[in-house]
């Protein structure tokens, strides 16, 4: 059916709507925005407990063997006797750290939160394809993320073989000292990844086939694009996770042996399994951050996205080239060094789209006319940083360069760069510039540059000496680098990480309390606060209400980036905007005399 | 600050200088990216900040800054990728491991090393062979061909100093070799997470002049 026909039964359908209660309006809400803040504020409390992890793995690299200060009573005798971190319990600490980060923060604040937000509105639908997977798709995840918790409580601890789960440490109770904890983390991250796929297969049916008129790909915002492509990696990829899982949970519970040489299984078979689906899972949780930051830059520039076909291609091109480089993540395996030359010739080549995106971004700012509001501040903060984490795995991309600095600090480094420089301030520009349009109040200015500010250095201060520990051959997961006379003099260096990164974790409750505090008390919104171009400003209130544009489905004129375009005396000129209705500028009421040719 | 450095320790291996000559090429070159790419961020942002009657400039993009912004890094990133091959082949491609190498066992399992010498008859897995445990004992300026177990988990051996790698794998043998060029003791550590004890998995390496190493070797076959 027609994108019109289609548009003109919801529209039909919001007419003869009557209240909902608060219980489907609220808990088992089928909107789009109701299940995105659901998904926002979900993964801001796993982000917060994927927080406190990390401060307790820096607690004790940052002092070693000393008790943790105030709340160290707490701690039962399996993890921390006398508030004393156990080596079992470092090692669950920087396992569930990675796990809630990765799997119950940014990919949920990514993919679930904006997939679901901004997807229909961009585009000009009412609601995704499928509203009532959709409330299936997050209600999943909150199983997920019970059971997750649960296995700090089960006897054994948490699984504690790093998010990587590598067999047969993962798969073997005897090796790890952790049975149902390892369990709880397979059955968890398997029931997760229903909420991914449904998501996923949600987000691509409604871009097929839900664009409004005149929307045509090349007029999406985007946004839309890298959510669109990042939801084709999620389609392919989860499913191999999830087989890898199942897999791992029988060699744990049913006697399966595909890992264990003992039954001829293989342990490399784990690592091509998990890398397969890991490598494109990276791709997952940045590709979305590139496109909010797109649309801020562009929006707070007041200047087109530079090079807008060539975004679109480069997102493509990273989402392709993402399936065939995991094994770069294996060069120091035991795989066949021949592998190891093809992987690193692929790997190496994906630096070529990712640089391409950081040219247009800085061709974007070019000539443009900048306002630093606090999403721009963050969108700045992304390219700098992104540019840091993608050179510094340039390094590890050359095989024998990684021979040295595999499982070190360089690693860890080059990982939150891209992670936390790259997604997290890409998450934390979409949630300051979209916040009006979810809740109808600014978030405050004052409060979000203060976090953004405090937010930015301490988390260099943390990361960036990463990489010197690195080179010094400061091994991961290790739970007393003092063990080692080589790595006794980088103490200091640990202990000032450490210190930092209390600070930046302590930054955090700055937006925690800005966020809460500006959705009651914030400035209200007008609807175009950042006079944007997209059709979730210009053609639905804000906050918009259900099915989303009132006056019907838009119809869509022009691209999402027209900024100081010379057709208008405005300096943007909105996708909906009919050609005759544009604020054109005087033109003179007679021509200027043309010169005569003597 | 001490021991702040952007290079590695020096090496103390025959490949060590070629890959650290590769980590400086790219760091000579991610280091020109970084800075003419971030200053001109800075510089970006200054210069275009929004004042009273500014106006952006309405442009869409250039397809020729576009082809060779293409071209310019995929030339320099296949260019260390060619500088990669050479080198990676170097230390791992079987062929090019240096004949006449000393064999050495190491059996890691949770949490030590175990390493076993051929004894006398130069050949592993023969009745005179004897066994160490946390330390590794080889001769300057010969090769020494490390096979690798692992008996429970993987493992990684990780001797920083000689820039060895090479993780050790429960069911199958891997296999590293590298050629020491000075004496002293050096580090052995593990480094990829093993279990509880991942943290102590540690030994030494000995390196041994000819003639102390023979004397070592002695001293081992004879209590």
């Amino acid at each position: 059916m027609s994108t019109t026909a289609m548009a003109a039964r919801h529209e039909t359908a919001a007419e003869h709507h009557h209240e909902l209660g608060f219980i489907r309006t609220y808990i088992f809400s089928t909107d789009h925005k109701m299940i995105a803040k659901q998904f926002l504020l979900a993964s801001l409390f796993f982000l917060l407990v994927g927080g406190i992890l990390a401060a307790g793995v820096r607690w004790q690299l940052g002092f070693p063997g000393r008790p943790i200060p105030l709340i160290g009573g707490l701690f039962s005798d399996t993890t921390a006797p006398g508030g004393i971190v156990l080596p079992e319990f470092y090692n669950a600490m920087v396992t569930m750290h990675a796990t809630f980060m990765i799997f119950f923060a940014i990919m949920p604040l990514l993919v679930g939160v904006w997939g679901n937000y901004l997807i229909p509105l961009q585009i000009g639908a009412p609601d995704m394809a499928f509203p009532r997977l959709n409330m299936f798709s997050f209600w999943v995840s909150v199983p997920a993320g019970i059971i997750m918790l649960a296995g700090f409580f089960v006897e054994g601890g948490h699984a504690g073989a790093g998010w990587t789960a590598y067999a047969p440490l993962s798969t073997n109770p005897e090796y790890s000292g952790v049975r149902m904890g390892q369990v709880l983390w397979l059955v968890s991250l398997i029931i997760l990844g229903f909420s991914s796929l449904t998501g996923a297969v949600n987000y691509i049916t409604t871009v097929l086939n839900m664009r409004a008129p005149g929307m045509t790909w090349f007029r999406m915002p985007l946004p839309v694009w890298a959510l669109f492509i990042t939801s084709w990696l999620v389609l392919l990829a989860i499913p191999i996770l999830t087989g890898g899982l199942i897999m791992l949970l029988f060699d744990q519970t049913i006697g399966t042996g595909f890992f264990a040489p003992a039954t001829d299984g293989e342990p490399l078979l784990w690592q091509h399994v998990f890398w397969y689906f890991g490598h494109p899972e990276v791709y997952i949780l940045i590709l979305p951050a590139m496109g909010l930051v797109s649309e801020v830059i562009s929006n707070r520039s007041r200047k087109p996205i530079f090079g807008y076909h060539s975004m679109v291609l480069a997102i493509i091109a990273i989402a392709f080239l993402g399936w065939i480089v995991w094994g770069h993540h294996m060069f120091q395996s035991g795989m066949n060094p021949l592998l190891g030359t093809t992987f690193m010739i692929t790997t190496i080549i994906i630096a070529v789209p990712s640089s391409i995106k950081v040219f247009n971004w800085l061709g974007t700012l070019w000539r443009g006319d900048l306002h630093f509001d606090t999403p721009m501040l963050h969108a700045i903060a992304f390219v700098s940083m992104f540019i840091i984490g993608g050179l510094s795995g340039m390094f590890m991309a050359s095989a024998p360069v990684d021979i040295f600095l595999h499982d070190t600090y360089y690693i860890v480094a080059h990982i939150h760069y891209v992670l936390f420089g790259g997604s997290l301030f890409g998450i934390f520009a979409g949630i300051t510039y979209w916040f009006p349009k979810m809740f109808g109040r600014m978030f405050s200015p004052r409060l979000g540059k203060v976090h953004f500010w405090l937010t930015f250095v301490s988390y260099n201060l943390v990361f960036f000496p990463m990489h010197n520990l690195g080179l010094k051959g400061h091994m991961r997961r290790i739970y007393d680098p003092n063990q080692y006379e080589f790595l006794q003099p980088l103490q200091p260096l640990n202990t000032f990480i450490t210190i930092s990164a209390f600070v930046l974790i302590a930054g955090q409750l700055i937006f925690a309390f800005a966020f809460f505090w500006s959705m009651y008390k914030g400035k209200e919104a007008p609807q175009n606060p950042w006079k944007a171009n997209t059709l979730e400003w210009t053609a639905a209130p804000t906050p918009p209400p259900h099915d989303n544009f009132p006056g019907g489905t838009p119809v869509v004129y022009r691209g999402p980036y027209e900024y100081s375009s010379p057709e208008s005396t405005d300096d943007f000129l909105p996708q909906d905007v009919p050609p005759d209705r544009v604020l054109r500028p005087e033109i003179p009421r007679e021509p200027s005399p043309l010169p005569t040719g003597d | 600050m001490e021991n702040w450095s952007w290079l590695m320790d020096e090496s103390a291996s025959t490949y060590g200088p070629a890959i650290d000559r590769l980590y400086l090429v790219i760091l000579i070159i991610t280091g020109i990216v970084f800075f003419a790419t971030e200053l001109t961020l800075i510089w970006f942002v200054f210069k275009y900040r929004h004042r009273e009657g500014r106006k952006a400039e309405y442009i869409h993009g250039n397809m020729r800054a576009e082809v060779v912004w293409t071209a310019i890094p995929a030339v320099i990133v296949l260019a260390i990728a060619l500088a990669s091959r050479g080198v990676w082949a170097q230390v791992k491609d079987p062929q090019n491991m240096p004949a006449n190498a000393l064999p050495v066992l190491v059996v890691a399992s949770q949490f030590e090393w175990n390493v076993t010498y051929p004894g006398p008859d130069g050949q592993l897995r023969t009745a005179d062979d004897f066994s160490v445990r946390n330390r590794l004992d080889v001769p300057v300026d010969r090769p020494t061909h490390v096979i690798l177990q692992a008996e429970d988990v993987i493992h990684s051996l990780f001797l920083p100093d000689f820039r060895v790698k090479q993780d050790a794998v429960p069911g199958m043998d891997t296999t590293v070799w590298f050629q020491p060029t000075r004496t002293g003791e050096f580090v052995i550590a593990c480094a990829e997470l093993c279990g509880i004890g991942h943290t102590r998995m540690r030994g030494t390496l000995t390196v041994h002049s000819a003639a102390d190493y023979q004397t070592w070797i002695n001293e081992q076959v004879q209590p």
